[in-house]
């Protein structure tokens, strides 16, 4: 194919020719193309990427339960619910209320649904952190980007203004949900998030929710 | 007009460069190469935005499937003679007064993708060499409160590997409870740092989306 080794022909005087040994690489090229062809389908460049969360401690005594102190003014309850939906309501349920819980809002995973609602409470905490990415990508500030991280985090640290999120699952969310909602949360640089039991009056209100648009789609 | 005279060889194209090419291509890719082993089952993680990647050892990956199966993966460690593995199904094997030949705890420890075995099939699970008959045995790791192998899993996987870090890889669609589950048995042997393997995707937003 490559290469066609040629019968020289010289008649008469016998002489010690000069032929430039020809290797015929051709098998070899086909085998490479091979081996290439293998590794580059086979091969993962991208390694999986991880996502670290922390949890709270697990309180199992009922005894010892209790509602989080935290001012109910700047909390935000997030419940994923059944078919990939997701509720909210603010601050929290008072006690004499469970009975009759509030109505929860439904939004959705869409950039104007969920990410609307967090950066709008988060908007003084978001604008710091990219000012400052701003001023070291500028060069105004000259910090490594191990140690920009760093002053990221020292700036959700002493953050004070923005939503403490507390996120719920209602029994028949999914996992991909929990993902996306804890994604949400890097996103919009909440400061103060974890992830909570839900509650039993939370899970009524969740069934009421679904219910109440189920039927007015009827 | 003298006739142009083609020559009567057929055209040598020289090879080397390309061969030369190929072969830098071949030993890089050989040398990145990761094989990918397949696992006991298809799972597609969510999206996420983070960027940071896998750590190369000292983990242990919880993979749970659609149909709610948990199955577990550990590596060797940093370094191959620490035997990370094979220690800790020895361990296992204590616990539930189960013998390990050596053999089996070699193939422990050479077994490339997550494990679904409960710890009484797990000898017949490393003896057998057909990949169907393994299959089969891959029925997800006990975690009801009775039989809690699972727990015991993180439990002496944490004992032989101190840094180990639980990593959680579960499909989109997998019912919350099954992954609650899971979390809650983490948490009460008081893992509360973790990650959750997703895929990498791309979400920008900017200043003026939220200034408006």
């Amino acid at each position: 194919m490559a290469e066609i080794i040629q019968s020289a022909k010289s008649g008469g005087k016998k002489r010690a020719k000069r032929i430039l040994p020809h290797m015929d690489m051709t098998p070899m090229v086909d085998l490479m193309m091979l081996l290439i062809t293998f590794f580059m389908l086979t091969t993962s460049m991208s390694k999986p990427k991880i996502m670290d969360i922390t949890l709270p401690d697990r309180v199992t005594d009922p005894e010892k339960q209790q509602a989080p102190k935290i001012s109910a003014s700047r909390t935000l309850n997030i419940i994923l619910g059944p078919d990939n939906r997701v509720f909210w309501y603010p601050g929290a349920v008072k006690p004499e209320e469970y009975n009759n819980p509030p109505p929860l809002m439904e939004t959705d995973f869409s950039p104007d649904g969920i990410r609307q609602l967090l950066l709008e409470r988060n908007r003084t905490l978001f604008r710091t952190i990219n000012e400052y990415r701003d001023k070291v990508i500028r060069g105004e500030i000259r910090i490594t980007q191990d140690s920009l991280q760093g002053a990221i985090r020292e700036l959700k640290n002493i953050d004070d203004t923005g939503p403490i999120v507390l996120i719920k699952a209602y029994k028949e969310a999914n996992y991909g949900n929990f993902v996306d909602i804890l994604d949400e949360m890097n996103i919009c640089g909440i400061a103060r998030y974890t992830f909570v039991d839900i509650a039993w009056y939370e899970e009524r209100m969740v069934e009421i929710a679904s219910n109440i648009s189920s039927s007015s789609a009827y | 007009m003298p006739k142009v005279k083609l020559p009567r060889s057929s055209p040598r194209i020289d090879m080397t460069p390309m061969v030369d090419t190929f072969a830098v291509i071949l030993i890089f890719l050989m040398l990145t190469a990761t094989m990918s082993s397949p696992e006991p089952a298809t799972v597609d993680t969510p999206f996420s935005i983070s960027e940071k990647p896998i750590p190369d050892a000292n983990y242990m990956t919880f993979l749970i499937s659609t149909d709610g199966k948990v199955f577990m993966n550990f590596d060797n460690g940093p370094d191959t003679l620490l035997k990370f593995r094979p220690r800790i199904l020895e361990e296992m094997g204590k616990r539930y007064g189960i013998e390990f030949t050596e053999r089996q705890l070699r193939e422990f420890q050479t077994y490339p993708s997550s494990m679904g075995v409960r710890i009484e099939d797990m000898t017949e699970f490393l003896d057998n060499q057909d990949a169907n008959a393994r299959k089969a045995l891959q029925v997800g790791i006990p975690m009801d409160s009775a039989n809690n192998q699972l727990a015991m899993w993180i439990q002496y996987a944490r004992m032989v590997n101190p840094n180990i870090q639980a990593c959680i890889k579960g499909d989109s669609q997998v019912e919350f409870p099954v992954v609650k589950r899971v979390l809650n048995i983490l948490q009460d042997l008081n893992v509360k740092r973790f990650s959750l393997i997703t895929s990498l995707a791309a979400v920008k937003i900017n200043l003026e989306e939220i200034q408006q």
